[in-house]
């Protein structure tokens, strides 16, 4: 079953330095409450999983809780650049990080093999690119059947996976629709859960096309308003555009991100205050 | 040589109008295809609203058959869910849709394309060491290996239209015929490059892009120039109509849409 819990209390109880940690959702539902509840328990040197790195670990690896990303698309969407991530691999500000780059694909089917206990996944994918000379975790397979040869990518099992859904009930069961991309592949892949969500009911109502993730298969929820802005969540509120182009202008400028942790988060850049 | 706003019989347009136009046209009808944001997007939803009615839409996040009334911000708005003709996961998007070779075009931009229309969204400069990191692949590479046939939309310049990508991303045909054979790709790969100025294919023979067609108003001296190789240019050299008044009505209503949508007057970038 799992706990109801506050988010403070649950991001204390299941995530460490160290860590690799996973919080997912396809530009919708993204747990951005929870990325900065990451920075403000001054959490260091995780490694990163998201697909698509977007505003959340933007400002997470701004922070320098990142040692390592895994991931496979890393721009502000609809907008640019995201200028924390660029800063650290092209500057290494606030610190160096190590990545681990994918096809959206290949990060889909690494969840697939976590989520299903295999050890590894088999795509058609990646062929001619220069992907796999960089990244270790890309080898080719041969089919055993028909000979073909394709490519071989190890299951993705997070220590924790974070998601954000419209909602739960009391008992802990999960709903979530709209676009539900990878979030319940990364929670069925990961060790232990947090799930935020928009608010707690008493009875989840049936929704065409919903996912809903049994009680049994997380650990921990907590109750977040608003906990995907300024992304979006369908039936509760729409992305807010003008807060993603606004952290372009945030995110350019090393003094600004420092400014905005101070200010939004009340986090001092221990970084920024020798090297900024 | 940037960009030109021609005075037509049916009012002024820009470079960037026709380049949308012509990628729209590019879409036949009932043609199913799957979507980038950015340039990508704003042409397929150009083509549906004009000669394509039946075009369907697929994007990455997971919506088959969006309908969306305003260009979308992302590849995931709730806009595209909304009016889709099915939402499915993720991970069913890529493997029951696009890896079988389901999709019948894959529509893509790139920060840069070579001679062989091989595409780089990943990295200028070295890897280990770039002086540019841009986004990464995204779903482009296996759409660039299972669409049956792969249109490409970049805006001309030599930064992007390089000899050869600093990182080869997206697959288009290596360094010559028969490459995506060997790989075992079963798409037939990029059949057509639109840009701002005109039009390049991958000449049969050599596989290597020539210029095709050029847009009113603009020279093979202007193509060359923007171009970072020794661009050949096919004998029959066509001139693309310019857009037409429908064409360009339906555009700027569209754009005008999203604009109102959002309100936010700053027309979405490309995502880089």
């Amino acid at each position: 079953m799992a706990d109801l819990v506050t988010l403070p209390a649950g991001v204390a109880a299941l995530v460490e330095s160290g860590d690799t940690v996973a919080l997912e959702g396809f530009t919708h539902l993204i747990p951005m409450a929870a990325g900065r509840e990451l920075i403000r328990q001054g959490l260091r040197d995780l490694t990163l999983v998201r697909m698509t790195p977007d505003l959340v670990y933007d400002q997470l690896i701004g922070a320098g809780c990142a040692a390592k990303l895994v991931f496979s698309w890393g721009g502000n969407p609809g907008v640019g650049s995201l200028h924390r991530f660029r800063d650290a691999v092209e500057h290494g500000w606030p610190r160096s990080l190590e990545l681990e780059e994918h096809s959206h694909a290949g990060m889909a089917n690494r969840y697939v093999a976590g989520a299903s206990g295999l050890p590894f996944a088999v795509l058609r994918g990646y062929a001619g690119t220069d992907l796999p000379h960089h990244t270790g975790t890309i080898r080719p397979v041969t089919c055993p059947f028909t000979g073909e040869e394709l490519a071989a990518v190890p299951a993705l099992r997070p220590d924790v996976g974070i998601i954000h859904a419209q909602r739960a009930d009391r008992d802990g069961n999960v709903q979530l629709w709209g676009i539900t991309g990878i979030q319940k592949e990364v929670v069925l892949a990961s060790r232990r859960s947090l799930v935020t969500v928009e608010e707690i009911v008493d009875e989840l109502d049936p929704l065409p096309g919903a996912v809903v993730l049994p009680t049994w298969a997380v650990t921990a929820v907590a109750e977040v308003p608003g906990g995907a802005r300024p992304s979006y969540a369908q039936g509760y509120y729409e992305r807010d555009n003008a807060a993603y182009r606004a952290w372009d202008a945030t995110s350019r400028d090393r003094g600004a991100f420092v400014r905005w942790l101070n200010d939004e988060l009340g986090v001092a850049h221990t970084v920024a205050e020798d090297r900024a | 040589m940037k960009p030109r706003e021609p005075e037509s019989a049916q009012g002024r347009w820009t470079s960037d109008d026709m380049m949308t136009v012509a990628a729209a046209r590019a879409l036949h009808d009932e043609a199913v295809c799957f979507v980038g944001i950015g340039l990508p997007s704003k042409a397929a939803n150009l083509a549906r609203r004009t000669h394509a009615p039946n075009l369907v839409l697929v994007y990455e996040s997971g919506t088959l058959g969006s309908k969306p009334p305003v260009l979308p911000l992302s590849i995931g708005d709730g806009v595209l869910a909304e009016t889709a003709d099915a939402v499915v996961s993720v991970p069913e998007i890529f493997n029951y849709w696009l890896q079988p070779g389901r999709i019948d075009v894959g529509f893509l931009g790139a920060a840069q394309i070579d001679r062989f229309a091989n595409l780089n969204t990943t990295v200028v400069g070295s890897y280990a060491a770039p002086t540019t990191r841009l986004p990464g692949a995204g779903g482009a590479p296996e759409i660039a290996a299972s669409c049956r046939q792969v249109i490409v939309v970049v805006r001309h310049g030599t930064r992007s239209f390089v000899e050869q990508v600093d990182f080869v991303t997206s697959f288009g045909n290596g360094s010559g015929p028969g490459d995506r054979q060997r790989l075992g790709l079963r798409g037939h790969g990029p059949t057509m490059v639109i840009t701002d100025l005109g039009v390049l294919a991958p000449d049969p023979e050599s596989g290597e892009l020539a210029l095709v067609g050029i847009h009113p108003g603009v020279d093979v001296a202007d193509v060359r120039e923007a171009t970072g190789w020794g661009l050949v240019v096919a004998d029959e050299l066509t001139v693309t109509d310019p857009p037409s008044g429908h064409e360009l009505q339906v555009l700027h209503a569209l754009e005008a849409a999203t604009i109102d949508a959002t309100a936010d007057p700053a027309e979405s970038a490309d995502p880089r």
